[in-house]
């Protein structure tokens, strides 16, 4: 039987086992809209933006492993989700985005609401594609989820003109994919590994640095197993938190612009780095000319082209994380070699000299609410186990630092784009694949402002997302940076008419919370955790002096940390104008 | 340095735009670029110019292989090849210098393929040095309009890049 092209695209997601659809309806949209309409196997979740409907899907492509769909119209509809698709790009996130187009006659007109959809999306999908022909819609469908999925993930939009869907032919939903230009390599050289290992065991200061790419490629038990194995010191990126437990004693915190001290120090000084899944980020190694300076380095990781791009490598290894792991771990385990256990103890030793400046430490007897504390808190009321989405800036850092994450896809954030906005619509995307979790969203009221509109869809799908708004009146990091670098001139990183955030939770239907005292955080996060359908907007008003520490400045090595001023300096040295 | 790439690609709308994107998005130089379906008309071959450092020559291949147009990739300049650039050229010829023209085309074996009362347009293929060498032996004056190819390249010896 002869299907139109609308029928089919919905057909194929059914059957790639698509669970949800985030979207905006449109004219060159309708067709499918009402193919979606006719069936009752793929649900559609409406946002107020399709901006958002990209955040959603990636976030719900976060916490699960599967790709997230988006579909949205021609023209606006499709250029609003650029930042998404970017956001996604960034950090390897598979999505597949799915976007009405004129009809083919129409295309090159500047015919309504046309956009050179594919022309504006090249830049930040890993592919994209123009369907021409009705015929063609199933296979190109099924390619974008397979290159979406495989290799390193990435966003693949489909643009699909108006006619295609009105069009008909058979349905086949091809079974596999096999293009002669794409074959992405999944299992490391053994050559190569071999050389990995024995580099490994020979180390008398190893750091392991891991990255994004481990949670990508489920790697978190290989990786977990292997750190284990040779008991060294483990840091991990913003992306790869979660992938090794947070809370392990051979986890050294995140490293890095806003890295604790141990896990900066003992890239400075390590003899050997094995870095996994992790793309050598300028926020993660500062300076490069003063970049692990007596490290040889092992780099694995599943693209080429991430391999000595920024730092040269000593040991290239191009394959997924996990296969790599699981071959190391086989190998270390039947070395005769083992690891120097003298030289291993006097370098933990020494990091945990770095680990006792304690370098996360703030005020904790101030009169103001510290947003470390809240986050402090929100972790131990939540046991961990809360999957934590936020936004772009102090708080995303502090969330970072102070919320242990034990398990991958829990901490949802855009690390590479830096998107603001991302984390109430990428909350919702997670909402729905978990329905029975907490799901945080850690933000701030710059940030929560750029996709506030979806409360609204909140409140349609009833997702009971919990957010913690740290409130601080400024664009938090933006005002640091002045402080710090512009003699503190606030440029226009001052929030003047900001809105009564607890009335606007419950214009939206929702509840609202405004925390003004530290004595009442606990008690507010509480109260918000019991509320189990509701969506809760709780409005932490924070100490606006606070700064995120420690710090490395740009330009500066990981040796070269600012770590917090002591007590006296903050309450005394740092006033706002 | 210079670095001639040969690349097999997709004969897909957007497959050179890919690669063209590419090159401006992160800020590499293109000095030349000539592509033209192959005898499999389902395959482009492109011949790309390039400068830069080693490390540059090394992500730009890596990252031209990322693209899934990309079927083959082979860096010429890496081992023996040939290179050869195509120049179209009008030049004036009246009185005492027309026969002067048609000599200078003659030893740089070109071909005239267009004839005009006052006028030249001559053929010529080369490496490119050897058109820089035979546009300087005519002189600035007579020069009306240049269009050159850019060079197109392929490996010396039996192996050939195919699919």
């Amino acid at each position: 039987m002869e299907l139109t092209g609308a029928d089919i695209f919905v057909r194929c997601l059914r059957d790639e086992g698509v669970e949800y659809v985030f979207g905006y309806p449109g004219g060159a949209a309708l067709h499918i809209y009402d193919a979606l309409y006719r069936q009752d196997k793929v649900k559609h979740i409406l946002v107020r933006h399709e901006q958002g409907a990209t955040h959603a899907a990636d976030g719900y492509a976060r916490s699960t492993g599967r790709p997230g769909v988006v579909l949205v119209t021609s023209g606006p509809g499709v250029t609003n989700t650029v930042t998404g698709i970017a956001t996604a790009y960034m950090d390897s996130i598979p999505l597949v985005i799915f976007s009405g187009q004129v009809a083919t006659s129409l295309i090159g007109d500047d015919a309504f609401q046309e956009v050179d959809a594919v022309g504006i999306t090249r830049p930040c999908v890993k592919h994209n594609f123009l369907v021409k022909d009705v015929r063609d819609l199933a296979a190109t469908v099924k390619k974008a989820f397979y290159i979406a999925t495989t290799g390193r993930p990435g966003p693949v939009l489909v643009d699909i003109p108006k006619d295609v869907t009105a069009h008909k032919c058979e349905y086949a939903y091809p079974k596999e994919v096999s293009m002669r230009s794409y074959n992405p390599v999944t299992k490391g050289h053994p050559g190569q590994i071999k050389k990995a290992v024995d580099l490994i065991l020979a180390a008398k200061r190893p750091m392991i640095y891991s990255g994004g790419g481990v949670i990508l490629s489920e790697g978190s038990k290989p990786l977990t197993d292997f750190v284990r194995l040779l008991g060294y010191p483990i840091t991990q990126t913003l992306m790869g938190l979660g992938a090794y437990p947070g809370t392990d004693p051979l986890s050294v915190g995140m490293l890095g612009m806003h890295g604790t001290y141990e896990a900066n120090m003992a890239m400075h000084e390590c003899d050997v780095l094995i870095a996994i899944g992790a793309r050598f980020d300028d926020r993660v190694t500062g300076d490069l000319e003063k970049f692990c300076p007596h490290a040889r380095i092992i780099h694995v990781d599943i693209d080429p082209a991430s391999i000595s791009k920024n730092v040269p490598v000593e040991v290239p290894i191009v394959g997924a994380a996990d296969a790599v792991l699981a071959e190391m771990i086989k190998l270390i385990k039947a070395a005769k070699k083992k690891p120097d256990k003298d030289a291993l103890a006097a370098w933990w030793k020494q990091i945990d000299q770095w680990r006792a400046q304690n370098c996360l430490d703030y005020d904790r007897d101030s009169k103001l609410i510290k947003p470390q504390f809240v986050l402090e808190t929100l972790y131990e009321l939540t046991g961990g186990e809360a999957f934590v989405t936020s936004d772009v800036g102090q708080h995303q850092m502090w969330a970072a630092q102070f919320y242990k994450f034990d398990k991958p896809r829990r901490w949802i954030n855009s690390g590479g784009l830096g998107t603001m906005g991302f984390g109430l619509p990428a909350a919702m995307g997670v909402q729905m694949a978990h329905p029975k979790s907490t799901v945080c969203c850690v933000t701030g009221e710059a940030s929560i402002q750029m996709c506030i509109q979806e409360l609204s869809t909140c409140k349609q799908y009833d997702l009971p997302i919990k957010i913690v708004n740290l409130n601080n009146r400024y664009m938090g990091m933006v005002r640091q940076w002045q402080e710090f670098f512009y003699d503190r001139r606030y440029s226009h990183s001052y929030m003047d008419a900001l809105p009564d955030f607890v009335k606007l939770a419950e214009s939206y239907g929702h509840v609202g919370l405004k925390i003004e005292k530290p004595a009442d955080v606990e008690g507010a996060l509480k109260e918000a955790l019991k509320l189990k359908d509701r969506l809760v907007f709780l409005d932490f008003i924070t100490d606006q002096t606070e700064n995120v520490y420690p710090m490395i400045a740009a330009g500066k090595g990981h040796n070269e940390m600012h770590l917090k001023p002591c007590k006296a300096v903050v309450s005394t040295d740092r006033e706002l104008a | 340095m210079r670095h001639v790439i040969s690349i097999l690609l997709e004969n897909e709308a957007g497959a050179l735009s890919r690669v063209a994107g590419l090159f401006s998005a992160r800020g590499y130089n293109i000095e030349s670029l000539a592509v033209a379906p192959t005898e499999d008309s389902t395959l482009s071959r492109m011949t790309l110019v390039t400068t830069g450092s080693d490390e540059v020559i090394e992500q730009i291949t890596k990252q031209l292989n990322k693209l899934v147009d990309v079927v083959k990739l082979v860096e010429l300049t890496q081992g023996p090849y040939i290179e050869r650039e195509m120049l179209l050229i009008k030049v004036r010829a009246a009185g005492d210098g027309r026969d002067e023209v048609k000599r200078l085309a003659d030893i740089f074996r070109g071909h005239i393929i267009d004839v005009t009362d006052t006028t030249y347009t001559l053929e010529l293929t080369g490496t490119g040095s050897k058109l820089d060498a035979f546009i300087e032996a005519l002189g600035p004056a007579g020069i009306i309009e240049v269009v050159r190819s850019g060079p197109s390249g392929i490996a010396r010896g039996e192996k050939g890049v195919h699919v």
